[in-house]
């Protein structure tokens, strides 16, 4: 009985070994076509959740495409990174409103954004003012520099002593434990949010109904993601980036300063980082658990999309968050975040290098 | 360094006189005392059996399992459904309930041992079982992807206890979990007898894992791992043995699991977190030595040993009302285990006791390989043939 | 005058020892081929030269300055460039996009060089916006060597350019290779293609377990008998 299952994935194996471009062709346009099916099948049939869904992806893309980065250019599955975007969403609310928790209460630190005039007057229908516009900022700058003093300090002693990718990914996740006691002892457990109140959902044709913040976080992803690919497509230093993740040993052998692009690469995933966590926290809420609940999707996303392409992580992470919502319909919602590694292990047994990744 | 061999025993020593003297300092009795002593104890018992399990795969083959956590659940809940006896309300619901069925030897009392022979055995079954299904689609893939996955399945098979109603009770738990040998004695006394049974389990693992890294099955294991591809020559089924490795380090996961459940007497999803499950477990590996039974179960006791200190200094810190640190007590011991990884990790990440040649040489190997963009000025050579073969690899490899 | 000079290097990859005291010179202008069985250590001789691999024992020289141990990325800015046997190109950049890497540490507008080298190879300008990874064996090689031509080095150091490539590909890039030499870069490279590659030598020397073992010039190391039993196979 045992053969009966193990059976079949042996099969898998065996056929892959033996035809491996049929497989690869076949493979990788089946897998275009089925997600591409679905998708269609999900925005007919259940189009609110399916632009529910298309909103949450972005979310997830916005990580994704630094975790895609981090990934391509240095090598390495960076655990942390869930955890920072809640770190930069919980700064972003400390920017924000001053506070943290002090022993039994409350403690306002004196002076904060949200005291700024007119910082929290509704930008139109959004909820929030362009204090956490600002906000916002400060995180972003926050992140970029603790990731960079993080890669000078931790990091780099580690490639400096050719450390494998196992202690990368065991010393990030040592630090995504410290940001999220940080964030606890900060914070506290209880879940918080950036403001307070209801807002409400316009309605739209088709049966969708959005809140103004949604929208605003879509566009806020389609212009940043608009920004990173300007970056890595029309500057010297983006196309070095793409170079290095390619190949790092020719980047090296030609003259490229991979100092000067892992920096860079630490900053843009950084800066999307932050804004994908404060937009995180604008969607749902600011909750420390929540960074390590985002794990898996960020890098379902990012192993579907095929590692080092950030079109493939922004392609991958939609699929994800699309299924994610859809899944409801079919499965208890607490599966919902599961659904990301079913497909992650689906991925990794028929495609391991994604949709738009090169094989090996 | 003349510094290097006072580290490990005085880390020993440090946590031994810090979790006597503290826990002694706050109490009136002695017999409080050395009541929560050998809980501390048995504890760290039941956590060196988890990180002995980790070890052999680990250690001994490579294999980056995070989803610890799941065998170790899996160990537990096993263990619990069939030693537990059948539901007895409407509001409890779960599969098995055989434990008043199990006592059917007619002489030496079996209703006490029994059961629970059947419970660890079915837990280490069902934490093989999993392996075994899970070797399938993930052995073959490269480490990290390995962890990803592990990570996944974990998380995967947390929600299907919450989920499935039914099954284990969902998040509710199961509770009254009975436990060998408790009618021997009064329940004052019992902590002790299952103290002498947990370190039994430790010491016996450890002589059959010892025996079995010399053994010929061990033997192989070494040679795979230090040169694959000549393993595989030899005729080797690297797959075959990287998948009893696999398992048999589930298995010994699931008969912590097991001691656990009879420890606590009670499982819920909420004591399988991945902190407490994983993380902690990687935590004792790392810092005790990682391929190395013997620093596998020291890891253990000082891990442990340092959240039980933190936990002390809380009562402490509430005794002399400094609120700010006893409320976040449990969130400083978290960051320091955290901070204490990647410190261990950055300074030493051998860990405190030192290789033994034969089973460590994955430590070694693990810190040649090919590393991420960077500026060694030497290259690295691709004879590390652990490597699978769609780790992608610049140019400058192999010698011409 | 000598542009490049490596005197009894001693080198491996980590406790191995590959080479145990190689001695080769390189004059100004010159084409040079390095020749011999396979694990002779003709690769290992470039990766060391080059800064790739440490340099155990031994000096090199690069235009009269002692430049051992130095990492590529210094090599390159004083005018040594480097073509690896495989994957010399970036496959998910375009053709353009290679050669402006090349070039990524020139400060100046580098546009024209870019035209120029392109001019060189036409056959891949017609694909210059091509993903280098969707190009031909050959077009790739060729693709590799315009990159290394960006930094418009004084020497070349070439690793089995014509490996894996059809004959009639293994004239073109051999015909490239006068073409870029004649343009005053001087070239040393690695062959497994003994014969043609010397054919086009002013020098060579053959290497066999990590030692010279001849040298001489391109002809007579054609015509040598010794030469042609052992290392060009008829």
């Amino acid at each position: 009985m045992v053969r009966a299952i193990a059976g079949p994935a042996e099969l898998l194996n065996k056929t892959r070994e033996r035809y491996p471009v049929v497989f690869d062709v076949l493979g990788g346009a089946g897998l275009w076509v089925l997600f591409a099916g679905l998708l269609i099948a999900a925005l007919i049939l259940y189009t609110q959740l399916f632009v529910v869904g298309v909103i949450f992806g972005s979310i997830i893309a916005l990580g994704a495409m630094g975790l895609t980065l981090i990934y391509g250019i240095m090598k390495f599955a960076h655990f942390a990174h869930g955890d920072m975007m809640m770190l930069a969403a919980y700064l972003a609310f400390f920017a924000l409103t001053g506070r943290i928790v002090g022993e039994r209460t409350e403690v306002d630190l004196g002076w904060s954004l949200d005291r700024l005039p007119g910082a929290t007057t509704q930008l139109g229908p959004l909820s929030f003012g362009y204090g956490l516009l600002l906000a916002m900022l400060v995180a972003l700058i926050a992140t970029v520099a603790l990731f960079i003093a993080l890669d000078y300090v931790i990091y780099r002693p580690l490639r400096q002593r050719g450390s494998g990718i196992v202690i990368f990914a065991m010393t990030s996740l040592g630090i995504a434990i410290t940001v999220r006691s940080v964030i606890l002892m900060l914070w506290g457990a209880e879940p918080r949010f950036y403001v307070k109140g209801i807002y409400p959902a316009h309605h739209f044709p088709f049966g969708i109904t959005l809140k103004a913040d949604q929208i605003f976080i879509f566009a806020t992803v389609a212009i940043v993601a608009t920004v990173v690919y300007l970056l890595l497509f029309r500057t010297r230093i983006g196309k070095a980036m793409r170079a290095t993740s390619d190949n790092p040993d020719l980047a090296r052998v030609s003259g490229i300063d991979t100092d000067q692009v892992i920096r860079w690469t630490w900053a843009i995933g950084g800066a999307l980082v932050a804004v994908a966590g404060v937009l995180l926290a604008i969607q749902a809420q600011l909750k420390p658990e929540l960074g390590f609940t985002i794990l898996l999707p960020l890098f379902a996303a990012t192993i579907l999309g095929g590692i080092g392409s950030p079109q493939g992580a922004l392609v991958g992470a939609i699929i994800v968050g699309v299924t994610q919502e859809v899944s409801v319909e079919f499965v208890a919602p607490g599966y919902k975040f599961a659904v990301a590694f079913v497909i992650l292990i689906l991925i990794l047994l028929l495609r391991p290098q994604g949709l738009f990744g090169a094989k090996a | 360094m003349k510094a290097d061999r006072f580290i490990t025993p005085a880390a020993w020593a440090l946590v031994t006189v810090a979790i006597v003297t503290l826990s002694a300092a706050r109490s009136p009795d002695l017999g409080g005392v050395i009541s929560f002593l050998t809980g501390f104890a048995t504890l760290v018992a039941i956590f060196a059996v988890l990180a002995l399990g980790l070890n052999v795969q680990w250690g001994y083959t490579g294999i980056f399992n995070f989803g610890v956590v799941a065998f170790f659940m899996v160990g537990a809940y096993t263990a619990a459904i069939i030693t537990k006896g059948p539901a007895t309300t409407e509001y409890v619901r779960y599969v098995g309930g055989f434990g008043d069925k199990l006592d059917f030897i007619p002489f030496l009392d079996s209703e006490q041992w029994l059961p629970f022979l059947f419970g660890t055995a079915g837990a280490a079954i069902v934490a093989g079982a999993l392996a075994f299904f899970l070797s399938i689609p993930t052995l073959r893939l490269r480490e990290d992807y390995l962890a990803i996955a592990t990570i996944g399945i974990a998380e995967l098979l947390r929600r299907v206890t919450i989920e499935e109603r039914g099954l284990v009770n969902s998040d509710r738990g199961l509770i009254g979990i009975p436990a060998p040998l408790e009618k021997l004695v009064d329940p004052p006394e019992y902590k002790f007898i299952f103290f002498g049974i947990a370190v039994a389990l430790v010491i016996l693992l450890f002589i059959a894992l010892e025996w079995g890294i010399r053994s010929p099955w061990g033997r192989v294991l070494k040679a795979i791992r230090e040169d694959e591809t000549t393993a595989a020559a030899a005729g080797k089924d690297i797959f075959a043995f990287k998948t009893q490795s696999f398992v048999v380090g589930a298995m010994i996961m699931g008969i912590g699991g097991a001691a656990y459940a009879y420890y606590s007497r009670s499982v819920s999803p909420d004591a399988f977190t991945h902190f407490f499950g994983t993380f902690l477990i990687w935590a004792m590996l790392i810092v005790g030595g990682s391929g190395n039974n013997k620093g596998a179960i020291l890891g253990a006791y000082i891990v442990w040993g340092f959240y039980s200190i933190t936990g002390l200094l809380r009562a402490y810190f509430a005794d002399w009302g400094v609120d700010v640190l006893e409320l976040r007590m449990s969130y400083i011991r978290d960051f320091v285990v955290g901070a204490l990884i990647v410190i261990v990790l950055l300074l030493r990440p051998a860990g405190l006791l030192p290789e033994e040649r034969r089973i460590s040489l994955f430590i070694e190997r693990e810190n040649k390989k090919p590393s991420p963009v960077g500026e060694p000025d030497s290259e690295r050579t691709g004879s590390q043939t652990d490597d699978p073969p769609d780790k992608t690899k610049g140019s400058g490899g192999l010698a011409s | 005058m000598t542009v490049l000079e490596a005197r009894e290097v001693v080198s491996g990859y980590g406790e191995v020892e590959i080479l145990h005291g190689v001695s080769i010179k390189v004059e100004e202008g010159e084409i040079v081929t390095i020749i011999g069985p396979n694990g002779a250590g003709k690769s290992t001789l470039l990766k060391t030269v080059f800064g790739l691999l440490p340099c155990k024992r031994g000096t090199v020289f690069f235009g009269g300055e002692d430049v051992t141990g130095q990492p590529p990325q210094a090599m390159v800015r004083k005018g040594m460039c480097y073509v690896p046997q495989s994957d010399n190109v970036f496959p998910s950049l375009t053709v353009q996009e290679n050669l402006e890497m090349g070039a990524f540490i020139r400060r100046d507008n580098y546009r024209s060089k870019i035209e120029e080298v392109l001019a060189l190879f036409p056959d891949v300008t017609e694909r210059r916006h091509t993903r280098a990874g969707k190009l031909s064996g050959g077009q790739r090689q060729m693709l590799a060597l315009g990159r290394a031509l960006m930094l418009e080095p004084r020497i070349l150091l070439l690793d089995e350019p014509s490996a894996s490539l059809a004959p009639n590909m293994v004239q073109l890039v051999f015909a490239k290779i006068l073409d870029i030499n004649r343009s005053g870069v001087a070239i040393v490279m690695v062959e497994q293609n003994a014969r043609e590659s010397l054919k086009l030598s002013h020098r060579g020397y053959v290497l066999a377990m990590g030692q010279n073992r001849l040298e001489g010039s391109g002809e007579s190391l054609l015509e040598s008998e010794e030469v042609g039993r052992l290392y060009l196979g008829g």
